[in-house]
């Protein structure tokens, strides 16, 4: 992933920053609490929600299981169709295949339609150094843009800010970048749609190349797949004369039948609409309809030593529907940016370390940004149990292992800061096969019950800095047993 | 080595645990779910698409024959003032035989720029198929619905549905129906966006307002 979060302070101390901000946190809570009613209420409406869920899920692990087949026959469709398909292992790789596409096209900006692999390779700022201009066409990306900020949710992306803050943006900021905001603007969300309709009409009406990504990409035909609601998608889709697509390789569906199953569970899921407004489809190019160029960049950067482990390949599965963000109680206190990562929550909290590897501090604190409550896994349409992945990464990051990262098997390290946690599991493990050291340690907790501290000293001391240590009873339970027969004997 | 060969490399290595499974794919997916939800009439299946048509701030009209179809869009021209409409090539000329020398046609021509449409009132079409239970109209470029741009710039898309012929319960059975190497345009009401506090705010790019008008007998004959 790009390098946009480095420097990222670790979750917990990002959260810890994120809590103490009430406008951040009454913003998330009035928009989670909503979206999470509307979606309960759009899921109910469908009877066979379980079976669909399950088809959904079988869907995307069959084509992983074969993945190396579909991306073939992707090639092969999306060719035949008039495209122009090209790999990218990582992300400069991308950006270097992208930049060029658009230099070779003569031109200097580009329109975008919202994109989350585009964010996680960083393509803007790679662009940016080259000379291209790109210009963000989704209302909340454009905020986000405006204001020189982070998205902090996969679907709402400016969900952090209120109307107020966006009409400031607005009023300083849009006369930057081309048609200013009108005067007067006030804060009602209509006028500042009104605004924003009114800034990006004149950037799609003369752009020559439009950069996307997709929800699905259908191997048997070589169709791809965009999901939206503003009608920006469609602009950047049909208006340019060029089209680039950076698809990530598990966004593909094996045949166009599957998509009857995620065109129903992706906006109930996400928007907790029976359908988003725009959903546009398109195979190569159409005679004068659409692009004349078309090109698809698939995009590995990480997914395939995702793909690698074997317990942690299901977050490939996720198709970004973002409903395990609004029922997360954590995401809704810490909000999308202490997670260091275009992928926020609790996928993110699983797609990011494995995407990035668990090296860095933020990547081996993201598995620790959850109380394993089991909501997220609950609501995901296609069945990620996430609570499994984390604690399988909370293990490697404790104890390290083996690990793929580009393609090589390597050797991890315990993380730095687990030392303790480790002493402590191995100190349980030898008492707990030692009976006599047990019974003798316990004896003496019991003895010096007194004079136990209320928390714990040294690295122990963040640990019990938010929980009571719980208290040693005055004798051990198997002394007890010993004592009074089991407790036949009269319980005293 | 190639991009393309290191990543079908590392996939491949990726697999090395899982059994190969050569069940033909159509066997090895069951697909244990509904072709639709309840069963309904085609009548009522009719009245919902009207229904979720409506809730999603489509303006939904109804005309048993072309002359009042005829009659009704050159209503709904006037009522907006709209002085250009677009008309894709393959579009019934008798939709617009009521429609005044005022509102001028604008055809629907590949050497049209972007700007040019985006200087039209209205625009005109068919549709491929209409799904009932979500309220949703597909394009797919036919004669009768032009190319994806001129639904999308205009403010104003006048939407003619044919029911029952038209009309599906569900979004599989919409599937069955529709051919992907046309590119499609899925269309469930105006253009929205709730980006701003989860406020729904309709017409962002595309067009703010949808009116759709199904054409034949509501009773489904």
């Amino acid at each position: 992933m790009s390098g946009t979060f480095v420097g990222m302070p670790a979750f917990q101390r990002a959260a810890h920053e994120a809590v103490r901000n009430e406008t951040l946190r009454g913003n998330l809570r009035h928009a989670t609490h909503t979206i999470r009613a509307k979606r309960a209420h759009a899921v109910a409406e469908v009877s066979d929600w379980a079976e669909l869920r399950e088809a959904g899920k079988r869907i995307k692990d069959h084509t992983l299981r074969h993945l190396d087949r579909y991306l073939v026959r992707v090639e092969e469709a999306v060719t035949a169709a008039g495209g122009v398909v090209h790999w990218a292992a990582d992300a400069d790789e991308a950006n270097r295949i992208v930049a060029e596409l658009v230099k070779a096209t003569g031109e200097s900006e580009v329109v975008k339609v919202k994109s989350m692999a585009t964010q996680e390779i960083g393509l803007n700022e790679a662009l940016e150094a080259e000379g291209i201009h790109a210009y963000e066409t989704d209302l909340a990306e454009l905020i986000v843009q405006l204001g020189k900020d982070r998205p902090s949710h996969i679907l709402v992306p400016a969900i952090h800010r209120n109307r107020g803050e966006i009409r400031d943006i607005f009023r300083s900021e849009m006369s930057e970048w081309g048609r200013p905001a009108p005067e007067g603007l006030s804060d009602s969300p209509a006028e500042l749609a009104e605004a924003a309709r009114l800034h990006l009409r004149e950037k799609f009406l003369r752009a020559k190349v439009g950069i996307s990504g997709a929800n699905f990409v259908v191997a048997e035909t070589g169709t791809l797949v965009v999901v939206e609601s503003e009608g920006n998608g469609r602009m950047c889709l049909t208006l340019p004369e060029t089209l680039i697509s950076v698809v990530g390789i598990e966004k593909i569906v094996p045949t166009w039948r599957d998509l009857e199953v995620f065109l129903q569970t992706l906006p109930r899921s996400s928007t907790a609409e029976r359908m988003n407004p725009y959903t546009s489809t398109w195979t190569g190019t159409t005679d004068s309809d659409g692009p004349k160029n078309f090109h698809l960049v698939l995009l590995d950067n990480g997914r395939t030593d995702t793909l690698a482990d074997e317990v942690g390949r299901q977050a490939l599965r996720c198709i970004r529907c973002s409903a395990c963000l609004n029922v997360c109680p954590v995401y809704e206190r810490a909000g999308g940016h202490a997670y260091g990562s275009v992928y926020p929550g609790p996928i993110g909290a699983i797609l990011s370390p494995q995407l990035r590897g668990t090296q860095s501090e933020i990547d081996a604190s993201l598995p620790y940004a959850s109380s394993l409550c089991g909501a997220c896994y609950e609501v995901c349409p296609v069945a990620i149990d996430i609570p499994e992945v984390l604690v399988h990464l909370r293990e490697r990051v404790a104890q390290g292992g083996t690990v793929t990262r580009e393609g090589t098997k390597v050797v991890l390290r315990p993380a730095k800061g687990h030392a303790a946690e480790r002493a402590a599991m191995r100190a349980a493990r030898w008492a707990f096969s030692h009976p006599g050291a047990l019974r003798t340690g316990q004896r003496l907790a019991s003895r010096t019950r007194r004079f136990h501290p209320r928390t714990l000293p040294g690295p122990g001391r963040a640990w019990s800095g938010s929980r009571d240590l719980p208290p040693v009873p005055a004798e051990p339970f198997r002394d007890w047993w010993q004592r009074t027969n089991g407790g036949k004997d009269g319980v005293k | 080595m190639s991009s393309r060969d290191v990543i079908l490399g590392r996939v491949r290595r990726a697999l090395a645990d899982v059994t190969p499974d050569e069940t033909p794919y159509e066997l090895a997916l069951p697909r244990d779910y509904e072709r639709e939800h309840g069963g309904r009439s085609v009548a009522q299946t009719v009245e919902l698409l009207a229904e979720n048509l409506a809730d999603y701030r489509a303006l939904v009209h109804r005309c048993a024959t072309v002359p009042e179809l005829s009659a009704l869009i050159a209503g709904l021209l006037a009522g907006r003032g709209a002085r250009s409409v677009l008309v894709p090539p393959g579009l019934d000329e008798a939709w617009l035989a009521d429609t005044g020398a005022d509102v001028t046609r604008v055809p629907d021509g590949a050497e049209s720029t972007a700007a040019e449409l985006d200087r039209v009132d209205s625009v005109l079409t068919g549709c491929a198929v209409a799904i009932a239970e979500t309220g949703t109209l597909v394009l797919d470029g036919s004669p009768d619905q032009g190319r994806r741009r001129i639904t999308l710039i205009p403010d104003h898309h006048i939407c003619v549905v044919r029911v029952p012929d038209q009309v599906v319960g569900a979004v599989p059975q919409a599937m069955e129906r529709l051919d992907p190497v046309r590119p499609l345009t899925w269309i469930s009401g105006p253009s929205a966006t709730s980006d701003i506090e989860l406020d729904r705010v309709e017409g962002v790019h595309g067009p703010r307002t949808l009116e759709v008008v199904l054409l034949g007998g509501a009773d489904g004959s």
